[in-house]
């Protein structure tokens, strides 16, 4: 079975973000970028389903300006097999994302999709629920657990009271919550052997798909700023604080 | 035109959370419905209906919806959006799994997690795990939402507002209910909770999040929440996490013992009254945004603590 496994990079997690004083958008100017870590969760899930025989090939795909080569290198270095760029400088949003993915399913006719459950940058936990309604596919979205059969996938997800399986006929889509799996680092051999693997260069205009923004940015701006308080020295102090200045025992 | 809301509940019970987004709908201007969507669901339509300024209640009851799937909720919300300008779910795991998919069959671009109304068009929501905030246009013609509850207040009570049923979609969707596990406790739930008690990674060990961290919650009446580091690690089930990815949550009071307080964490609890943080470590960056700090051994300050609260009738 071939499984689709779209990615996307973003700035990475560990860095600080910053509100552009214009109010225009956050500083991506030589800031670092990686590969979503829900969608690095998404990879390590297809890579250990081919390992288990239960995939066959893995195609890994990625929409954005030319340096999202990087991230779909990152994909095909921790084992996918190859790679479908579709190169824009726009931004993308959820629901043209979820049109240019369903092009590429179409193409490619995989059994299952397995995407990140949200990128951390926009927040937005849309475009794999959005990618099933269009292809009037079954989903699974915050999966910690997937295990695949020829004709379904039974999926563990996590839901606010707890855990939830749920048995998908295929093709379906999945989406990755965190315990799902813990991403490898990609050997050097494996990163050289990347190189090599085929990523295929693409338009949105090859889809039909107009990335035209539905939604206009007013501004961005700062959330307010929490100030610290006080350090007490004791849980005396503190329960005196809480009780007669805060009000809330 | 009228704006819908779908109703958070368990069949049986309306979650609180509906109220709060009645608040949201009902500051895009227009009158405001509420679908109850689910299998032997009368109870819940029932509590809607008393929800103040509602003008009806729509009541989709059927096996499909027992379990609130979203291929399920999809083919029930879409075919009523033709007399709807908006539709709008809390966004908690059932309304983050089915809202985009409504979004898509009516092809507009959904606004997630929104934490304020300006107008019918324009919100805010958090971006980058709350470290900018979004003001945005939808340019589409309907709108699809989901609302962080805890930035609302709820619709007060007193209403009366009919109750219709609507169609409820047939089985069949290519997903099968397998099984759940889910949490028992009866502790408040997380997300409506007025005090927060949440354990990080330097509790150690489950059966120390269990021998520390659960007390200290029953005695305040709390609810116990948990760093993803804690519950990565295996101290605390999943639906304990607060944070960017996890639950939002803005109780009275959260205090925060064991946790370092990355921004991820700091997303999901940032909007809480009072907060108070119980770590060892000086520098750590829960300091930067807690009332209260309490530097010391949380093996010690916890059970003090305890004790403490119990002299004063806790």
């Amino acid at each position: 079975m071939k499984v689709l496994v779209p990615v996307k990079r973003v700035i990475d997690y560990q860095v600080k973000v910053r509100v552009k004083p214009d109010q225009t958008g956050v500083d991506l100017a030589n800031v670092k970028m990686s590969m979503n870590p829900f969608c690095e969760i998404a990879v390590e899930e297809a890579v250990r389903l081919k390992e288990k025989n239960a995939a066959t090939e893995i195609v890994v795909v990625s929409i954005g300006p030319q340096a999202a080569q990087e991230t779909l290198r990152t994909a095909l270095a921790m084992g996918a097999d190859r790679g479908i760029h579709i190169v824009t400088d726009d931004i993308v949003e959820p629901l043209a994302v979820a049109k240019l993915l369903k092009g590429v399913v179409e193409a490619e006719q995989p059994g299952l999709v397995i995407l990140g459950k949200q990128a951390i940058d926009d927040d937005s936990n849309q475009t794999g629920q959005m990618l099933a309604a269009l292809l009037g596919w079954p989903q699974a979205t915050f999966a910690s657990k997937v295990e695949l059969a020829p004709d379904a996938a039974t999926v563990t997800r996590e839901v606010d009271g707890g855990l939830q399986t749920l048995r998908l006929a295929l093709p379906a889509i999945v989406t990755t919550d965190l315990r799902l799996n813990e991403p490898r680092y990609a050997s050097l051999p494996n990163i050289m052997k990347a190189k090599k693997k085929e990523i295929a260069a693409k338009a949105p205009a090859d889809f039909g798909v107009s990335t035209a923004p539905r939604l206009k940015v007013v501004k961005v701006t700062e959330p307010p700023k929490r100030q610290a308080g006080i350090k007490v020295k004791s849980v005396q102090e503190l329960v005196d604080k809480l009780k007669n200045e805060a009000g809330v025992l | 035109m009228p704006v819908l809301v779908v109703a958070s509940h368990d069949n049986a019970i309306l979650k609180e959370a509906t109220a709060k987004v009645v608040t949201a709908a009902a500051a895009m201007g227009g009158e405001v419905d509420i679908l109850v969507a689910g299998e032997n669901a009368a109870a819940a339509a029932s509590s809607a209906a008393t929800i103040a300024s509602v003008r009806k209640v729509l009541l989709a009851d059927g096996a499909a919806l027992a379990r609130q799937g979203a291929e399920a909720l999809e083919a029930t919300i879409v075919p009523l959006m033709g007399g709807y300008d908006a539709v709008l779910f809390a966004a908690d795991t059932t309304g983050k799994n089915a809202a985009p998919r409504v979004a898509a069959k009516l092809d507009v671009m959904q606004l997630s997690g929104v934490t304020e109304v300006l107008s019918p068009n324009t919100f805010v929501r958090p971006i980058y795990a709350g470290n900018a905030m979004l003001t945005v246009e939808s340019t589409d013609i309907k709108k699809v939402v989901t609302v962080q509850a805890t930035a609302f207040r709820p619709a007060g009570a007193g209403g009366s507002a009919p109750i219709e049923s609507v169609a409820a979609p047939a089985e069949g969707f290519g997903s099968t209910f397998v099984g759940e596990e889910l949490s028992k406790s009866d502790r408040p739930e997380l997300t409506a909770a007025k005090r927060i008690v949440s354990g990080g990674r330097a509790l150690g060990s489950d059966e120390q999040f269990r021998r520390l961290i659960e007390p200290l919650a029953d005695r305040l009446g709390a609810a116990v929440g948990a760093s993803r580091a804690a519950v990565d690690a295996g101290y605390a089930p999943n639906d304990y996490q607060v944070g960017q990815t996890g639950k939002v949550v803005a109780p009275e009071l959260y205090i925060a013992v064991g946790i370092s307080g990355a921004i991820q964490h700091l997303a999901g609890m940032k909007d809480s009254k009072v907060i108070v943080a119980i770590n060892k470590d000086d520098d750590a960056p829960i300091f930067q945004v807690a009332d209260y700090s309490l530097v010391g051994d949380l093996f010690t300050l916890v059970p003090e603590l305890e004790t403490e609260l119990a002299k004063i009738g806790y």
